[in-house]
């Protein structure tokens, strides 16, 4: 071992200087979502238990919700739906072994965001 | 050389117990919240915010009152799986144990609590 390159070899990709591909981030931008929606979907629960309580129960939970603090939970808690609703339809697609190849994953990810985006234009025109 | 006997060969079900029957349940409940998805979060978005009275009669109608029941259940159940898999993940020991208990307990309350506020909304509004 005494001729070993000891000072000039490739080191292996590093967490902080590597720069993450699309869909990397974007897997893990999917689990964060899928675990974020937890807190949205207890407060729409409570929302819906405030309904069947009564009117002052349901003034207090409405209240919230249209706060703007609660605008602001609801408004991501929908960004993070959609995302994870078109995100978790190319799963789906992957699970049947098809998309799998570079070029299709980096497209079928654009494909993704482009449609989440849109659905939430449609959402907030709702709202 | 394989170090499996042949019976857990047979049985396939590997080193977790149960095979692939929780990626399989979760590949269900996801193509179920495909389909329940838009329809219970357009709805939602357009009745959130609104009076009492409209809140208690948009869910009063058969059809909102059917999907929000489904999408609650299907959905609770698809993020106690999706929490499961994120536990295993990255806890371990005592507090993989504790946080899969408590997840579970949780996310079945809140998938009774909402079942309950529907129906009662549904037949008494």
């Amino acid at each position: 071992m005494a001729n070993v390159n000891q000072g000039n070899r490739p080191l292996s990709p590093h967490l902080q200087v590597y720069r993450m591909p699309l869909n990397a981030v974007m897997s893990i931008t999917h689990r964060a979502t899928g675990v974020g929606m937890a807190v949205s979907a207890m407060l729409i629960t409570w929302w819906f238990l405030s309904a069947a309580t009564s009117e002052e129960y349901f003034a207090t939970a409405n209240g919230f919700m249209t706060s703007w603090l609660g605008d602001i939970i609801m408004f991501f808690s929908m960004l993070g739906i959609w995302y994870h609703f078109c995100s978790g339809i190319r799963h789906l697609v992957w699970d049947t072994g098809s998309g799998l190849g570079q070029r299709r994953v980096k497209r079928s990810g654009i494909a993704a965001l482009i449609c989440a985006a849109a659905l939430s234009l449609i959402t907030i025109i709702i709202a | 050389m394989r170090y499996q006997t042949d019976r857990s060969r047979v049985h396939g079900l590997g080193s977790a117990k149960t095979g692939t029957a929780h990626f399989w349940e979760q590949r269900i409940s996801a193509i179920a919240l495909v389909i329940l998805t838009p329809l219970f979060v357009f709805p939602l978005a357009y009745n959130l915010g609104g009076s009492f009275d409209e809140v208690r009669e948009a869910y009063a109608h058969p059809l909102n009152a059917i999907v929000a029941i489904a999408f609650i259940v299907t959905a609770m159940l698809h993020l106690y799986q999706g929490l499961q898999v994120v536990i295993e993940d990255y806890a371990g020991g005592r507090w993989e144990l504790f946080l899969l208990i408590a997840t579970r307990l949780m996310c079945s309350l809140f998938a009774l609590t909402g079942v309950f506020a529907i129906l009662k909304i549904a037949f008494t509004a």
